[in-house]
């Protein structure tokens, strides 16, 4: 059996430029990050920063120009083949005929899994996002909020140990979010899974993250990284507390340096 | 039912089933007139009225065009009045044409669905087979007809296939382009994720882009259909008019029996509705299966 290694991502100057009509265009340029096993990483920045395309290299959905990239101790693309990582999208990106069970089910048919065992992690783990009884639902019948949920669900019965979330709770009410938030966070701790995380909340970033990875703009670099002590178990309250509110502080002073307001 | 839902529903339809068939009898008056004078005037008839005109008009053996009731009265007599084994009867000649539509829509959707698979999986097939799908359609049907019943014929092909050949050859191609823009309809993000899953290609295949164009392919099956049944009318002229509506419409022309004519392609058009309600009924089983919101 293979070893499990510490690091569950590493990066080593890495660089990606898209060839477009109007010339290279440079959205990543010498991205250097570790990623340690159960660590909940948010990269944060303003539009264009590169902090999505970070997240589509490390799951193989692109393919970086230069540099190195392992997850989980493999190529992006033998990770991806491993079935490494479950992966949420912006939008929720359920398959309209299919219902919430069934497309839960979608990963598990592609990975050849028996009916019982399918049947099995659809229960668990629609229960765990708390959909439990919506499994005869299609997507259209259910809120934004839940349709996420339902999507999480799909990335969760994977049992991947990487969650790669791509700004997840954009596109839902602040109220939503914070419940979905609340709720990620007793997930990640109850399961121990690792977590990269793309937002551009502030708020979001400080309270779902161990660190906090401050992306800036043209070319996609890392400004800085901000480690953040807050315990593991926080609830909603904690962004009253005067070292949450230094985090963010300290969040929106790196985003204020790393972009350039001249345009 | 519900008087509002009948203002609603039946009564539009109603109303545009009357203003043709008016439109009809008005026409059938003019364009029989001349030569019911004529009639008139040979046989030294002088004080006809114009009550009496307009009833002669509309009882003429052969017509220019026949009126409504003419025609309804002679689908009436060659379906219900005559033994279906007659072949007299209307509808033991829509079944000949029937039976060689369906195989033929049967074969072109099949064959359709074969070349957009083909189409959106390779490149080198799109840009070889393309052109060959679009210039096929530039050809008049009439002319290619007689050609695949003659070779079919030659090589001992004959009866059912060869009228089903010519439906194939004109129902394949609404299938084919309407699927190639199905399968290619899955958006960036279905996509995506089926790669986060490392499906394979078939599985990208039947679990997304099949599902994500059925859609599209009821809407071309309902085209399809339709010109299928064009394409066996047309399929049974050169056959010498042995059995069909084609064969009634080629046999009513030699004969000058507009009536005939009339009745055929009424049946004609009754048939192309029922085929593509059928389409458009089967569109909905599928659509309510696959949780479609109304």
């Amino acid at each position: 059996m293979r070893e499990v290694p510490q690091t569950v991502i590493d990066i080593k100057k890495m660089s990606l430029t898209f060839h477009t009509n109007d010339g290279p265009v440079h959205a990543l340029e010498d991205i250097d990050l570790a990623i340690e096993q159960g660590e909940f990483v948010s990269f944060i920045g303003p539009s264009g920063c590169g902090k999505t395309t970070l997240l589509r290299v490390i799951a193989d959905l692109e393919t970086p120009t230069s540099g190195e990239i392992e997850v989980d101790g493999m190529s992006p693309r033998e990770a991806r083949l491993a079935r490494a990582y479950g992966y949420v999208f912006q939008a929720a990106a359920l398959y309209p005929w299919r219902t919430i069970a069934r497309n839960i089910a979608l990963p598990l048919e592609i990975m050849g899994l028996s009916r019982p065992e399918r049947e099995q992690r659809i229960r668990d783990n629609m229960a765990l996002v708390n959909l439990t009884g919506f499994e005869k639902k299609f997507p259209w019948q259910l809120s934004g909020g839940m349709q996420q949920r339902a999507s999480i669900a799909r990335a969760l019965a994977v049992e991947p140990d990487l969650l790669l979330m791509d700004e997840p709770f954009g596109a839902l009410d602040e109220i939503v979010r914070d419940h979905l938030n609340e709720q990620l966070l007793q997930l990640w701790d109850k399961t121990r899974k690792s977590v990269v995380f793309v937002t551009h909340s502030i708020p979001e970033a400080v309270f779902l993250s161990t660190r906090i990875v401050v992306m800036s703009p043209r070319p996609g670099r890392i400004h800085t990284i901000i480690k953040s002590d807050l315990p593991r178990d926080r609830s909603l309250d904690i962004r009253e507390t005067p070292e949450f509110l230094r985090l963010a502080h300290e969040v929106r002073e790196g985003l204020r340096e790393g972009h350039s307001y001249d345009e | 039912m519900s008087e509002r839902r009948f203002i609603k529903n039946t009564a539009p339809v109603l109303v545009v089933i009357a203003i043709i068939v008016a439109i009809w009898y008005i026409a059938a008056i003019i364009l029989n007139t001349p030569f019911q004078k004529d009639i008139y005037s040979r046989g030294k008839v002088e004080n006809w009225t114009t009550l009496q005109l307009i009833k002669d008009t509309m009882a003429q053996k052969r017509p220019v065009l026949p009126a409504p009731h003419q025609v309804f009265a002679e689908i009436y007599k060659t379906t219900v009045l005559k033994k279906i084994t007659s072949k007299r009867s209307l509808i033991y000649h829509s079944w000949v044409t029937l039976s060689s539509t369906l195989l033929g829509f049967l074969i072109g959707s099949a064959l359709g669905i074969l070349l957009a698979v083909g189409i959106i999986h390779s490149r080198t097939l799109e840009k070889s087979l393309m052109p060959w799908v679009i210039s096929s359609q530039t050809i008049p049907i009439l002319a290619v007809a007689p050609m695949i019943i003659v070779v079919l014929n030659a090589i001992g092909i004959q009866g059912l296939l060869p009228k089903a050949f010519i439906s194939t050859y004109l129902a394949f191609f609404p299938v084919t382009v309407g699927m190639v823009k199905g399968f290619r309809s899955p958006r960036v993000l279905h996509l995506d994720l089926m790669r986060t899953y490392s499906a394979t290609r078939w599985q990208v295949f039947w679990k997304l882009r099949w599902p994500a164009a059925l859609p599209y392919l009821f809407a071309s099956m309902k085209i399809a259909i339709s010109i299928a049944l064009v394409g066996a009318i047309v399929g049974e002229l050169p056959t010498g008019a042995v059995a069909g509506l084609g064969a009634r419409l080629l046999a009513g022309s030699y004969y000058g029996q507009t009536i005939q004519i009339w009745s055929a392609l009424v049946m004609a058009a009754i048939l192309a509705g029922i085929l593509v309600s059928a389409v458009g009924y089967a569109n909905r089983l599928v659509n309510r299966r696959m949780g479609a919101s109304s």
